[in-house]
Formats: C-alpha cells, sequence, structure tokens
C-alpha cells in the first residue's frame, strides 16, 4: 500500500517533474479499488521523497462481483493483506497516477526522464512467501543494490517465525522509466498466489512493460508465469471452500511440495529414471491393458503412450485438478481418436472398491503410496490387490536410508510435504512380502536411481506378480 | 382361455401385422407395460412404418424393456416377432434379467390380418408381407417351448382372442405379505436334539407323538403365532436327519414354518429321483437313516425336498432368506441361475488349500435394501455385514444352532451337544479368530465402494427428507476424505456449520441476541438456552471404555480407546503420544463421571470445542491472521510517519493522518483479538477440551434429551476432571420474559472480556415448531471478535453499513440439511447399519461443506 521514490540528483525537486505531481501539495486520485495520495515526506535540492500512499477498500474486495467467476477465491481470504502490501494494486495504481512517468515523457524536463539518475524505491511491506532470496534474485540482475530486512510475524508469539513481508530498499543509478516498469512487472510476482486479476491484456502488458529487460533477466520464465496466472475450475473452488477455514489451497501446496522434491531429485533426473524402470518392467511382462494409480498430471500416461504393446492406459487419480491438468496436458481434446480411445481418466480414489479397476494386466502406484495414511494402507490394500486385482502391481517409494545423501534436506525430513511415511528398504520389503503373502503375489525388488552401497537407490519398487 | 402369467416375465405377443397384438395388449396390460416396435420406431425416426429404422427401433425397445425388467417390473414386447432370431434375443433378454419369457401367440387368420391392414391407410404393405409373416409364424408354433419360452398360449381365433382373460400369479418366491414375526434357523444337518431345543427357547410348543410302530410324528405351535424359517441343509451329516425332516415337513403343512432348499436337499432329492449322484459330504447318513423308513415316507420326504424354493422374500420385501444368500439384484426372480446362486453361493473358481471353492463375498458388496439371512458355510459366529447375516454355525461340527429372530434382530443358540461330523476345514470365519468372538462388524465391510460416495447423491433423512448432495461438491469430498480424513469407520459423526444472528440495526455491531431470539420467537419456540461459544476448534470425540469396545462396535483394533476428528474428519492431534493421553484422559474422565454405568454404554460419541485455537489453526493464524496484522501495523505505521513529515513541511494532508492513525488503532485490537485464543501446546496441561453434546451411545441417541441434560453432562465431567474438561457456562431463556434483556446483558459482559459470544439453541436438541425444522443452533459473536472474521477495519462506518449487507439464507439452509445429515448417521450407526450407510451421512456434511458459502457467516 505504500511505496516511496527518492532521488538525490540534484536539484532533487526536479524528481516532482518527473512525476509530474507537485511536491508542495498533498494530492489524491479515485482508483477503481479505492484512493491513491501523492505527497512529498521531503523535498529540497538535496533530497525529494515522493510517496504513493493506497487506500484500499477492504469491504469491497470481499464483497464478490455478480458473475465474477473467481467470487469464490475472494470468500477465504476475508481477512485479507490486499490493503497493507505492495501487489497488482500498486501496480495498477503506478500505471494510473504515474502513467507519463511510466511511459519516459515529462513536459518540464524530457532529457531528465531519459537520463539514469540516482534513485531508491522503499517498500516497506513487500510479500514474498518464498523468502528474501527472491527479492535479490528478481532485482539484483537489473543492477540494484536490494537491503533486504525481515520481521517476526507476532513479537508476542516468537515460536511463530518470520513474517512472509520484507522491507525492501532498491537502489540505483536508472531511468525513473525503468524503476517503474520494473516495479509494475515484478511486484505481482513476488505476491504469486495472490495475484488474482489477470484479464485478457495482461499478455500485452507484459510484453511492453519488461520490453528491454524480461527477456534477459534469468528468471524471465518464473516472471511470466507467476504475471499470468491461471483461472480455477468449480472443482477446485469447492475443495478450497472445504480446507479447514481458509487455509491455503491443497493445490497450491502441493505444488509448492512437489518443486521442493523436484529439487532435491532433479539432479539426477529421478522422476525420468522411475518412468524408464516403470516401462522396462512393463514391457518385460508385456502388459497390455495398465492401470496408473494416482496418475496425477499424466507424465507416467504420456511416456505409456510411446510404447506400442500398451493398448489401454487408465489413470486414477484422487485431484480433481490434477486430472484437468492432465487432460491439457495430454490433449485429450485434439488427440487422434485411436490415442485418445488408449486412454481413460477416471476420478477416484485408493481407499474405495472400485470396479473400474479391475480387468487390468498391470497396476502401477508410482510414488503414491507415501502420500497415504499408513492406517489407511490397509484400505489400499483391499481396494488394489484384493479387488482390483491385477496381472502385476509396480510400486515406488522413496528410499528413506538415501535421504541423508540429499544436500538441503534437514536430517529426519521427508522429501515431500505430504508424505506420511519414507520407508527404509526393510521397511518397504516387509510390508511388501506380507501383502504380497496375503493376496496371493510374488513380490521381487528393483532399485531406481544411482545405487549406494551402504545407502541403496533413492527411489525402491517393487514388482508384484501372480 | 385363461392365460396365467408369473407376476414379473417377459411377454412376447407374436403375430403377424394385423393380428391385433396392439388391441390385445391395450385390454389386458397397463400401456407403460407395454413396449411397442412401432412406437419405437416412430420415436427414433417419426414414423411408425419407417422399415429403414428397424434396427434402431429395436435397439431403444431392448434397452426400454430391460431397464423395465432390471426394476422388477412385468414388460409386454409388441412386435411380430415371427422369426425365430427375434424371439431369441427376447429369449435371451429375459434370462439376463432372471424373468420367465412367456409367448402369448395370436394365431389369427392370414386373410383377417389381410383385411385389417387394408383398413388402415399407414400400411399398405402389400399382401405379400402378412403371407409371409404368417408362414413364418406357422414354422414357429411347434419350437416355442424349445425356444426358452417357459410358457407359451396359443389363440388361433378371434372368439379365443376376445374371451382371453389374463391372471397374474405371484411369484413363488413372493411371500411379501406374510409379516412375521419369524426365526430364521441355521442349517441343521440332522441335529434333531439341538433344534427341538432351540425350538423350545424360541418359545414353540412341540407335541411329539409315537405311533406303535415306533415312528414319530410332531405338531408345533407358536403361542404368539411366530413362524420358522429355515435357511436349510436339513439333511446329510447329522444322526437325526429324519426326524428332523419330519419335525420341518409337519411345520411346514401346519404353516407354522417355511423352508428354502439347501444344496443337501437338492442333492438328496435326486439321489432318492434315482440319479447318479455321488455320495459325499454326509449323505450317507441321510441315507441310511432314510432306509429305515417306509417307502411311502420316502416319497413323501421326497415330494417335500423337490418341492423347496430357492428363496423366500417376506415382510414386504424387507427380509429375504436364502441358503446361500441372494445378491439384491436377484431376490423376488427366479431362473437357474438365482437357484444355483441361492443353493451354492458363488464362487470364484478357485480352490483353497483344502480344495474347497473360494466364495466370492457377495455380502461384501450386498447394498440391497433388504435384510439377507443365510447359511450354507459354517462360522463361529454370526457377524452382520451390509444387512447380511449369515446363522450357519456348524452345529453338525460341534458348534451351535442359530436363530436370528427378526424383527428383533436377536440371535438365539444351542450348543451342539458333541461333534456329529468332522468338518473337511476348520470352521470358515469371517474375521481372523481371536476376534471372531469380539467384533460384530465384518472386515471385508471396512473397505466401502466408490459408489457409495460418487457422483450426484439424495440421502434420506428423518429429520428433513431427501438431501441432495451436488456431483461436484462430492468430487471435492473425495479428495478430502482420500487425503486427509480419518478411517471412515470412527467418522459416525461430522457436525453441522453454525449459522450467525440476522444482521443487527444497532450501531457499531453486526450481531447481537436481539435478532436470535426473534428468531426463535417467530420459529414458535418458547425456550431456549444460551451457551457460552469457546473459541477453539470443533471437535468429534469417539471414545470407549476400553480398546474392544471399540473393537466391537466400531471394527477397530490397534487404535486406541478412541479417535478424536475435526469438522473435516482429520486427525485432531497429529501428535500420537498427545492423542493417546488426551483420549486415555477423557475415557477416565467419564469413567469418573460414571457415565458408563449410567448410559449402559461402552463408547460415547461427543461433540466438542477444544482449545487453544493455536492448536489446529496454527497455520491460518500464522498465513493469514498473524500475517495481515503484522502487514498491517507496519504498513500504516510507516505511513503516518511520511504523513507526520509531509506535514512538518508545512503541507496539509488533510483528514489522511488521523484516519491513518484510527485505522492502527483497529490493527492493534485485531491484534489483540486473536491473541487472546493462542497459547502454546507443550503437553496435555494446555489443553482444554469443552464437550457440549454427548451424541449416542450404545443402543441410544440422545438428540431426544434437552439441551440441560447435555450441559449436565458437561458438568458432570468437569467435576471429575476440571482440569482437562472445561465446563460451559449457560443460560436458560424464556422468551418473552426478562430472561431475554438478562442474558443480553450477559453476552454484553461474555464478549466485553474477550469471549468470542454465545450460541443459542432450543431447549429441545431437535426442534420441530410451528415451521418444520428450527435451526439446531444460532451463534451471536462479540464486536471485538468479529475483527477476526471481517477484518481489523471492519467497524469504520462505511464499512460496517456495507457488511450489514448479508445473506444468510444459505448458511441456514446448509446448517440444515448438515445437521439433518449428521443425526442421520447417527442414527444408523447406532441401529447397526451397515458402514456404507453410516458413511453417506458423513460423506454428505463434507460435501455440502464445500458449498460455496459466505465463510464469514
Amino acid at each position: 500500500m505504500l511505496l516511496t521514490i527518492t532521488t538525490t540528483h540534484q536539484p532533487a525537486t526536479d524528481l516532482g517533474f518527473l512525476l509530474h505531481k507537485n511536491p508542495s501539495r498533498f494530492q489524491s486520485f479515485k482508483l477503481s479499488f479505492g484512493r491513491a495520495d501523492i505527497f512529498y515526506p521531503e523535498a529540497d535540492s538535496h533530497r525529494c521523497t515522493a510517496a504513493l500512499l493506497l487506500h484500499i477498500d477492504p469491504v469491497g474486495l470481499v464483497r464478490p462481483k455478480s458473475g465474477n467467476p473467481n467470487a469464490g477465491d475472494w470468500l477465504g481470504r476475508y481477512v485479507n493483506d490486499r490493503p497493507y502490501v505492495a501487489s497488482s494494486h500498486m501496480s495498477v495504481a503506478i500505471a494510473s497516477v504515474f502513467g507519463s512517468a511510466l511511459a519516459g515523457k515529462s513536459t518540464e524536463r524530457p532529457e531528465l526522464a531519459d537520463m539514469p539518475i540516482p534513485l531508491e524505491a522503499d517498500v516497506p511491506v513487500m510479500p514474498s512467501a518464498d523468502g528474501p532470496d527472491l527479492i535479490r534474485r528478481l532485482f539484483e540482475p537489473l543492477g540494484y543494490d536490494v537491503d533486504v530486512s525481515g520481521q517476526p510475524l507476532d513479537e508476542r508469539f516468537p515460536e511463530w517465525g518470520h513474517s512472509p513481508y520484507y522491507g525492501v530498499r532498491l537502489s540505483s543509478k536508472i531511468r525513473l522509466r525503468d524503476l517503474l516498469s520494473h516495479l509494475y512487472v515484478l511486484l505481482p510476482v513476488l505476491d504469486d498466489e495472490k495475484h488474482y486479476w489477470v484479464g485478457d491484456d495482461e499478455v500485452a502488458k507484459l510484453m511492453r512493460f519488461g520490453e528491454g529487460w524480461l527477456d534477459n533477466h534469468p528468471l524471465r520464465e518464473l516472471i511470466s508465469r507467476r504475471y499470468l496466472k491461471h483461472q480455477r475450475s468449480l472443482v477446485s473452488q469447492a475443495l478450497a471452500q472445504l480446507l479447514d477455514a481458509g487455509s491455503a489451497d491443497p493445490g497450491v501446496i502441493a505444488t509448492r511440495h512437489e518443486r521442493e522434491e523436484e529439487r532435491l531429485e532433479a539432479p539426477m533426473r529421478l522422476g525420468e529414471q522411475r518412468i524408464q524402470a516403470v516401462l522396462a518392467a512393463l514391457r518385460d511382462m508385456g502388459a497390455a491393458r495398465v492401470l496408473d494409480l494416482g496418475c496425477g498430471e499424466g507424465r507416467l500416461i504420456e511416456a505409456l503412450l510411446g510404447e506400442p504393446s500398451v493398448r489401454s492406459i487408465t489413470g486414477l487419480d484422487v485431484s480433481h485438478r490434477a486430472l484437468e491438468t492432465a487432460t491439457r496436458r495430454l490433449r485429450l481434446d485434439t488427440l487422434p481418436p485411436r490415442q485418445r480411445e488408449r486412454i481413460t481418466l477416471l476420478h477416484g480414489s485408493l481407499t474405495y472398491r472400485d470396479k473400474r479397476l479391475s480387468g487390468h494386466d498391470a497396476a502401477v502406484a508410482m510414488e503414491v503410496i507415501e502420500h497415504i495414511d499408513p492406517t489407511r494402507l490397509d484400505a489400499f490394500e483391499d481396494t488394489v490387490f484384493g479387488n482390483a486385482r491385477p496381472g502385476a502391481v509396480l510400486i515406488t517409494t522413496p528410499n528413506a536410508e538415501y535421504n541423508s545423501l540429499f544436500e538441503g534436506l534437514p536430517g529426519g525430513a521427508f522429501r515431500h510435504g505430504d508424505h506420511r511415511f519414507e520407508w527404509r528398504r526393510g521397511e518397504f520389503q516387509d510390508w511388501s512380502r506380507q501383502v504380497a503373502d496375503r493376496r496371493k503375489y510374488d513380490v521381487r525388488f528393483e532399485d531406481i536411481g544411482p545405487v549406494h552401497p551402504t545407502h541403496g537407490a533413492p527411489t525402491q519398487m517393487g514388482v508384484f506378480t501372480r | 382361455m385363461n392365460i396365467g402369467i408369473p407376476e414379473l416375465c417377459l411377454v412376447a405377443l407374436i403375430g403377424p401385422t394385423g393380428s391385433g397384438k396392439s388391441h390385445f395388449a391395450s385390454r389386458h396390460f397397463k400401456p407403460t407395460e407395454v413396449v411397442s416396435s412401432d412406437d419405437c420406431r416412430a420415436m427414433v425416426a417419426d414414423d411408425a412404418n419407417d422399415q429403414a429404422a428397424t434396427p434402431d427401433a429395436f435397439a431403444l425397445l431392448n434397452f426400454i424393456a430391460a431397464t423395465r425388467l432390471r426394476s422388477g417390473r412385468l414388460t409386454v414386447v409388441d412386435a411380430t416377432s415371427v422369426q425365430p432370431e427375434a424371439r431369441k434375443s427376447l429369449v435371451e433378454l429375459a434370462r439376463e434379467h432372471d424373468c420367465l419369457p412367456v409367448a402369448i401367440v395370436l394365431n389369427m387368420p392370414e386373410s383377417l390380418c389381410l383385411a385389417r391392414n387394408r383398413e388402415r391407410p399407414d400400411r399398405q404393405f402389400g399382401g405379400r408381407v402378412v403371407r409371409q409373416q404368417a408362414q413364418q409364424l406357422r414354422r414357429s408354433l411347434r419350437g416355442l417351448k424349445r425356444e426358452g419360452f417357459r410358457h407359451v398360449f396359443v389363440l388361433n381365433s378371434p372368439e379365443e382372442v376376445d374371451s382371453a382373460t389374463i391372471q397374474r400369479t405371484p411369484m413363488w418366491v413372493n411371500l411379501r405379505h406374510e409379516r412375521g414375526p419369524f426365526d430364521v434357523i441355521g442349517d441343521v444337518h440332522g441335529c434333531f436334539d439341538e433344534l427341538l431345543t432351540l425350538l423350545e427357547r424360541l418359545g414353540y410348543v412341540v407335541e411329539t407323538r409315537t405311533d406303535a410302530g415306533g415312528g414319530m410324528s410332531f405338531s408345533v405351535s407358536h403361542p404368539e403365532g411366530r413362524k420358522a424359517v429355515f435357511v436349510g441343509d436339513l439333511v446329510d451329516r447329522g444322526p437325526g436327519v429324519v426326524k428332523a425332516l419330519k419335525l420341518v415337513m409337519s411345520m411346514v403343512s401346519s404353516d407354522s414354518a417355511l423352508c428354502v432348499a439347501g444344496n443337501h436337499e437338492s442333492k438328496l432329492a435326486r439321489k432318492l429321483q434315482g440319479r447318479n449322484v455321488q455320495v459325499t459330504h454326509g449323505l450317507a447318513e441321510s441315507l441310511a437313516q432314510l432306509d429305515m423308513e417306509s417307502e411311502a415316507f420316502r416319497q413323501q420326504a421326497l415330494a417335500f425336498l423337490d418341492g423347496l424354493i430357492s428363496h423366500y422374500v417376506l415382510d414386504d420385501g424387507d427380509l429375504v432368506v436364502a441358503h446361500a444368500g441372494i445378491k439384491s439384484e436377484y431376490q423376488g426372480r427366479a431362473s437357474a441361475r438365482v437357484r444355483d446362486f441361492c443353493l451354492y453361493g458363488e464362487t470364484t473358481g478357485e480352490k483353497d488349500e483344502f480344495g474347497l471353492p473360494i466364495r466370492a463375498n457377495w455380502a461384501a458388496e450386498y447394498r440391497g435394501k433388504a435384510t439377507v439371512v443365510y447359511g450354507h458355510t459354517a462360522v463361529v459366529e454370526p457377524v452382520w455385514l451390509n444387512r447380511t447375516i449369515n446363522i450357519d454355525t456348524g452345529c453338525v461340527f460341534g458348534g451351535k444352532l442359530t436363530a436370528l429372530r427378526y424383527p428383533e434382530k436377536e440371535l438365539v443358540s444351542v450348543p451342539a451337544a458333541r461333534v456329529y461330523y468332522e468338518p473337511v476345514r476348520p470352521l470358515a470365519q469371517p474375521v481372523p479368530p481371536e476376534e471372531a468372538t469380539r467384533s460384530t462388524v465384518d472386515r471385508s465391510a471396512n473397505l466401502l465402494d466408490i459408489d457409495d460416495v460418487i457422483g450426484k447423491r439424495v440421502v434420506s433423512t428423518r429429520l428433513r427428507g431427501n438431501v441432495t448432495v451436488r456431483e461436484e461438491n462430492a468430487a471435492a469430498a473425495l479428495e478430502v476424505m482420500s487425503r486427509f480424513a480419518l478411517d471412515p469407520r470412527w467418522l459416525v459423526y461430522l457436525p453441522p456449520t453454525i449459522s450467525p444472528s440476522e444482521t443487527s440495526k444497532l450501531p457499531g455491531l453486526l450481531e447481537h441476541p436481539a435478532e436470535v431470539f426473534t428468531y426463535y420467537r417467530n420459529a414458535g419456540v418458547s425456550e431456549v438456552v444460551c451457551e457460552e461459544k469457546h473459541m477453539g476448534s470443533r471437535a468429534v470425540v469417539v471414545v470407549g471404555r476400553d480398546a474392544s469396545a471399540i473393537e466391537r462396535r466400531f471394527g477397530i483394533s490397534g487404535d486406541g480407546v478412541g479417535a478424536c476428528y475435526t469438522r473435516t474428519g482429520r486427525r485432531f492431534l497429529g501428535d500420537r503420544a498427545l492423542e493417546l493421553a488426551f483420549m486415555e484422559r477423557v475415557r477416565r474422565g467419564i469413567s469418573d463421571a460414571g457415565l458408563w454405568e449410567e448410559l449402559e454404554t461402552d463408547w460415547i460419541v461427543l461433540d466438542s470445542e477444544i482449545m487453544p485455537w493455536s492448536l489446529k489453526a496454527q497455520e491460518l493464524l500464522s498465513d493469514q491472521y498473524a500475517a495481515v496484522g503484522v502487514a498491517a501495523r507496519t504498513s500504516l505505521t510507516v505511513a503516518g510517519s511520511l504523513l507526520r513529515q509531509t506535514a512538518a513541511r508545512g503541507v496539509e494532508v488533510f483528514d489522511t493522518l488521523a484516519g491513518i492513525e484510527d485505522r492502527l488503532g483497529m490493527v492493534r485490537l485485531y491484534g489483540d483479538a486473536y491473541a487472546r485464543y493462542c497459547w502454546p501446546v507443550e503437553s496435555l496441561a494446555d489443553i482444554q477440551f469443552a464437550p457440549f453434546h454427548l451424541l449416542a451411545s450404545e443402543g441410544r441417541l440422545h438428540t431426544d434429551k434437552d439441551h440441560l441434560w447435555h450441559m449436565n453432562v458437561a458438568a458432570r465431567l468437569h467435576e471429575a476432571d476440571s482440569a482437562l474438561f472445561r465446563d460451559t457456562r449457560h443460560k436458560v431463556v424464556r422468551l418473552d420474559t426478562s430472561d431475554e434483556s438478562e442474558a443480553t446483558g450477559w453476552w454484553e459482559e461474555l464478549t466485553s472480556t474477550g469471549g468470542e459470544g454465545m450460541v443459542v439453541k432450543p431447549l429441545d436438541f431437535v426442534s420441530r415448531a410451528k415451521r418444520g425444522l428450527a435451526q439446531p443452533a444460532i451463534k451471536c459473536r462479540g464486536a471485538e471478535y468479529l475483527r477476526i472474521i471481517y477484518g481489523p477495519e471492519y467497524t469504520l462506518t462505511e464499512n460496517l453499513e456495507r457488511l450489514r449487507n448479508r445473506n444468510i439464507s444459505a448458511k441456514r439452509s446448509l446448517a440444515l440439511r448438515e445437521f439433518a445429515l449428521g443425526v442421520e448417521g447417527l442414527h444408523r450407526f447406532v441401529e447397526g447399519e451397515p458402514l456404507y450407510r453410516v458413511h453417506e451421512c458423513a460423506f454428505g456434511v463434507l460435501a455440502l461443506e464445500s458449498e460455496p458459502v459466505d465463510p464469514r457467516l
């Protein structure tokens, strides 16, 4: 809600000409979401500071406009940080009250507008859920000295830790228009999840204000992705509603966790190795009808499509949203009929018996069981081994012994925040043998990924056959 | 001619065009019972005579007929059906649905058919078509029985057609009019002495006469008119086969018993008919005993055995008895397939280690409405599974002879005097032996079916009729239930949401007791109870007197003496040690308060609030409340100092600075509002537990008690262990008396000292007043508390005035539907209904919770 811009270029009060706002006056402007005030806490020839203060109407934010498909999102944010942080609202305000400066125009000082001058931007409350590092990684490549200061969530409860807000000072010798463009694009990017106002012309705006710097920015992909956020479906809105009063969206959490796990495992391309190991095992057994349990966004399905021996692929997931993404990623709508016929996506659960799952040669549960509560594993066993009873079952799961070899994974921590357990090899093998014994399957085990002499491989796979 | 057809069958009207089939059909059947190929042609092609549309028309005809037969409705197919292949598909259709195919042939003179067609302008087929059809019909006439039609009626003249009458006869299996009460008796296998004892214990009066030749005859009656129903397998293996047969035959003939066929009766009958059967599994015993009897008796016995029916549908369809059980789609039907299922059950084709067939567990998948009582496979203890129960407790193998009293559903058993016959394998056990004697819940019932929960659902509730769950809400609930919720066996109840009061018009307030009292007054309620609203997190606690009570009643072993879960079914306490300690203290508190004895129960379900709020809501507090607080404090503080700096330069800042300072003050109050409900939890000593409803215990739902009873339970628990159990302050208010203003003062005092507010409930737990079901509770929250709901600055006049415009009707409707579902689930659990029926309700509450309703309400 607050941004100050300071220059020490002499005479400093020329900042008023650059911003087209008189330093000796307090001015207010009406905006769609409230009001913007511009005033100058200091203005002399050595140093001049312009403050942009937003008054964002908190009630208007929450009140759903009729026909707004995202109304449901706002309902969950009734106690909202929007009025107090620098966010997309600030971008809107910059564009509307500093429009000329953003475009690099100045009637009185045109040459100054085109000149790099010493500038400082102060944002007292900048959100960054990803921590202070991202702020630096976004602004430092653009030539700023970045000063970031954090603060606790609530000093009365030190155990609650740090807040996701930072006081940020950016200093550089730079053209004012560039400073404003950077802020225009990057404030919503830092805000990420809470940036919901994407309209059709956002792509055009990104192109315009990112011109000349975004292409060379090392984080350009992250910037574009976050700037252009996607809208959500009915089901995921319904789901968001269910989460214990307002805790974050599980999809968002899951995505965040997935990123953590990927980051850990990426260097060894473990995801790809798992898929290859599963494909090889399926080829060995000549499975034609394959069930992908917990198919997620459809990576394994994509790989299975390339297997000539696989005639039909049934993907099951409990997350409706994951299935929507899979439908998009696999381009199911436009796939040629012959390929389309091979794929069935099912919304279902591994803890409910499901007759749609019977009649398969093999079922794959790749990195799935560790997401099931240990007390519900018996239901998983009943569903898969008792009722679906495919010819073979492939289960992959992390090998907890390997965790100590991951840099950046604290001791005792799981690779993914939603993991309910991670088993050592002995634990997985004991469980698997008991299941195999009860359900009249044979089981053997394979390592996936580089094998360490004492810790084994990062991923373990059980191959159940009958 | 009198045409007798079974009440459920597929009637094929056969005859050439113009033979009068449609006219015949309209005279003898309801229009909706008749599916005509002409009508179907018209439906798919706008022309009843468009022969090109025939394949599509028959696809439709088959679909309609199949759908009707599936739901057990007599169906008449009005199509020429003069060709064998057309009839073949009808016979197959009937068989597929286990119905009898019946042929009624209109074999009219060709000339008549031709003349009738000439009269109809839309039917100018020409004579050739009619002649050809008539010819095909004549060729078919003799083979109809062979084609599979169970009954064939041929009408050869218009006079015969005119005089024909149709009589529908009940199926033999249909004894729906028999309402009992019944005593269903398990496999006897010649255990005559035990049977006699059992009958006497059940109250039957058995007179035994021995004639001069030593032959016995019986006369049995029950003073209360009860009727015995034998599940079959009276014969073989045991020593008293003949006596048992004589007893049951006499009971059946005197109408004091019914008996369905067992596989042993079927085999014995075939042997007596002289067929070649293997004399195994105890058949030898029957034959040896029958050898001592007269030929006349053997013939009598054969007639009895051979005449036994596969199963009976009794008590208006609520009770079905079949020897080896029966799926719901077979009930009330007659076919070879149905009979085989009833006699032998369903096997997977695989053999177990004793060489005996592995049985498919039809009962685990059973979702029918009727109670099914069966025998056939000996078990140690009868166990209910989805409204089915196997009462063969292996008397002949040294177990016991068991009867199920219906409708009481009580089990009565007589132990076997000795082992009469060694079983091939130990008695089949639906549950592992160590649990067999304790759990009344079958393990295979644990697994719910996806069809029990997904898609649009309509749940019928006692309190509020049908409650609909939309498909997308069910989908959302499936994910939460699967990923986060406890084992569904714990989730017998999820609490309903609570609506707030209508919006107050008083300055500075959104909620005030006046509106709550007005609501209940208008609803016709005269007395309410105001309960202090604890600010923690809602929790449902299921607790057993000991672990074995939980195992017996909930079927859960190895998970302690109970569970504590949130309103969305998640485990409340993530820390296992803390959870175990908590459950143990709760259990002890209940013991000390003497509730087990008083309620004659060994388990109870409590609805409650657990404090502190920060225990469960830490994520929400950090991500949302504290975050907003720190962002607001920082930005407003900086803005204030910049404005002061600006003003110091002599620039007029108008009322902006004052406004910012005002807002900063509100943000401070907001910070205090949430901080009040937070404290660190290091051990059980830091937790407070405030139960306010004792919902259910063995055999009882306590929604018939008023809230003072529930408050009294809470007070007794508090007395028993005041460190953990927190009392709930409350006040009874007689509406329209000075109680109202007194309670309002109490609310003001509560909320001004940091309390959240109060919950007002009609004195009766379930209050049906003049406008139907009243809200079970309405909350009335204090102004400061509402800062953490409506945002720090909601009390600014311009904000408050807009916030007053809130609509609570969706929330009120939701609260009632969830209340009805919650109570329904408990009812079903208390009545011992199958898990899927209980789960349907909890799942429904979770799904409804995903409906988009303003969460601030």
